[in-house]
């Protein structure tokens, strides 16, 4: 299936958006700053996924037929918060209450359904396995909802992501969309410094599942691999730029979490429109 | 809510005479009799957890993760998310520790509903070792909140236990003891829930609180004490965590000497948990702690290391005797 150049063009426009939204959010947090760069490398697949794959209805957030979407890189909120926004499931005001005291939107996701938060994530390495659980749910009540979890590849780090990445292709899950942001940097460094995940494609393959590589950014491919049906588990290992959108972030591993000053927030700005 | 009538005193006497291990495949079976929408989740243990039938007949309920338990517990939440209701076992260190963080994000602070059974906790394994022994979940888990944690006494009490987490709102972490020849406390039907500790035996001298296995070994020490003329109060606390606040506060007004007996470390277990609350009301009561004293000893079997940290009923009867109570 191919996505019109309309459809792209739109997506683009909440793409542009959600960094918009991205921005306010990670100015508010001020000095307690926030995830900047691995929430920027999600935008597209994040807005694409919620344009054109996933069913939810925001009136009725408890919807039986709704797809399910975890994001287990729970640091990636930024991004989640801000398309969340444009969805109409939180207020522009609520984002100005991000991390602040009291709030519901925290560093992390907290699990929220009324929002559309399935669950709460930020302990790196568990989102899959919830997501596998689901999944195994709806298959044995005949169910034809989706679940979409979205990993890190700095949290393939964790040993229990290839526990999940084991039992999936095991239970015959054919109903679960794996997506990994592929930034090729993590807290401290290039996976490459710090935990090699060089061959992730052939790691994925190896444990048996179907692995499209794609354009992280490009929402065309973004779009056909949603739309690619595999008889295995899927994986969705996108490319991406860390920090993508802004030139004083993109592949710029100091902005894993960082302070946005009111200067680089009008610069910031001012590139986006620019574009 | 669950149909009991399989909490009769035949099966009772069954139970009691094949341990908890098995017992919780056999119940297990039964709660599903009742409840299509029950999932039993394990780690590569069925056989160990007595559920090889229930693995064999009944397989669409029955999901094995393989040696995998943060894996297990992800998934047993995900399922309990979608409201299923769900039990875990495996054995008590992999099941309480190896997937503690997993237990914390996933049951404590979501709220996703599931019954944890930690198999051959506290001694038992003695002969494999403290990889597999477990003096250390009570205490790990009770800083968890929305939490229960039991310690059934019997496999009745299992039963009871099982059936009242599967019905309660919060996680249960349901703790296994004791070997396979367990005495049997229960002979008849009786009032079971959550929190509330369950009076065996009166007595004017001393308090014993004991959890677990070791309320059996409570109630034959009591026998031996009362021969001596030592009369000899023993509560059941099957229930740790929420702990019997009121039943403390009254123990501690009625005697001058309260003993915590558990199959767990001393530090972070009942005996912590009764502490606290001692802490809380106005009291003069002593409280000794009888358990393992905070160490790694060397192997051995089951009433080998009992005796080695006097907790067998005679040697709880000589360290009582010693108190010149």
């Amino acid at each position: 299936m191919e996505i019109s150049n309309e459809e792209v063009k739109k997506i683009k426009v909440l793409s542009k958006n959600v960094r918009k939204n991205i921005l306010q959010i990670s100015l508010g947090a001020g000095a307690s700053s926030s995830h900047f760069g691995g929430s920027l490398s999600t935008v597209e697949i994040l807005s694409t996924l919620y344009s054109k794959v996933l069913n939810f209805d925001v009136q009725k957030p408890l919807w039986e037929k709704r797809d399910r979407f975890i994001l287990s890189k729970g640091h990636a909120c930024l991004a989640f918060y801000a398309l969340l926004c444009e969805f109409g499931y939180v207020s522009k005001n609520d984002l100005d209450k991000f991390e602040k005291n009291g709030s519901f939107l925290l560093g992390h996701p907290v699990i929220n359904k009324k929002i559309g938060i399935e669950f709460s994530n930020g302990s790196l390495g568990m989102g899959l396995s919830l997501g596998i659980g689901v999944a195994i749910s709806l298959i044995k009540r005949n169910l034809k909802n989706k679940v979409f979890v979205m990993i890190g590849d700095g949290e393939c780090n964790e040993g229990s992501v290839w526990e999940a990445a084991m039992s999936a292709p095991h239970f015959k899950i054919n109903n679960l969309t794996a997506i990994l942001d592929n930034n090729k940097l993590q807290q401290t460094g290039s996976n490459l410094e710090i935990m090699s995940t060089e061959s992730l494609e052939n790691k994925w393959k190896s444990f048996g599942w179907e692995v499209l590589v794609i354009d992280g950014h490009n929402i065309s491919e973004i779009f056909s691999a949603f739309n690619t049906k595999t008889s295995k588990p899927k994986m969705i290992l996108a490319k991406t730029v860390k920090g993508k959108g802004f030139s004083f972030s993109e592949n710029n591993n100091e902005w894993h979490h960082k302070i946005l000053t009111k200067n680089q927030y009008d610069e910031a700005l001012k590139e986006l429109d620019d574009k | 809510m669950t149909n009991k009538e399989f909490l009769n005193v035949p099966n009772l006497k069954i139970w009691s005479k094949i341990g908890m291990r098995a017992a919780f495949g056999l119940i297990s079976i039964e709660i599903l009799k009742t409840d299509k929408n029950f999932f039993v989740v394990t780690g590569d243990v069925s056989t160990s957890a007595g559920l090889d039938r229930f693995r064999k007949n009944y397989p669409d309920n029955f999901i094995d993760v393989g040696i995998a338990e943060q894996n297990l517990l992800g998934i047993a939440a995900g399922l309990a998310s979608e409201g299923h209701n769900v039990f875990t076992t495996t054995f008590a260190p992999f099941q309480t520790m190896r997937c503690c963080e997993q237990i914390k994000v996933n049951l404590g602070y979501m709220k996703q509903k599931v019954c944890m059974v930690g198999l051959a906790s506290g001694l038992v394994l003695g002969t494999l070792g403290y990889t597999h022994c477990c003096i250390e979940d009570i205490g790990v888990l009770r800083s968890i909140p929305n939490l229960n944690i039991i310690s059934p006494a019997d496999s009745g009490e299992l039963a009871k236990a099982l059936i009242a987490a599967k019905e309660n709102n919060n996680s249960t972490y349901i703790r296994l003891t004791g070997s396979s020849n367990l005495n049997q406390i229960y002979t008849e039907d009786y009032d079971f829930s959550i929190g509330k500790s369950i009076t065996l035996r009166e007595g004017k001298d001393l308090a014993l609180i004991a959890t677990g296995s070791l309320v059996g070994e409570a109630m034959q020490c009591a026998s031996l004490l009362e021969g001596d003329n030592i009369s000899c109060e023993v509560v059941n606390f099957h229930t740790i965590k929420p702990i019997d606040f009121k039943k403390i506060e009254e123990l501690s007004k009625k005697f001058k000497t309260i003993i915590t007996l558990e199959e767990h470390n001393i530090i972070g277990g009942l005996g912590s948990a009764v502490a606290e609350v001692l802490s809380k009301v106005k009291s003069s009561t002593q409280q000794l702690f009888f358990g393992v004293n905070d160490t790694y000893s060397e192997g051995g079997e089951y009433e080998y290391l009992l005796d080695k940290f006097s907790l067998s009923a005679n040697r709880v009867y000589e360290k009582i005797k010693k108190l010149n109570i």
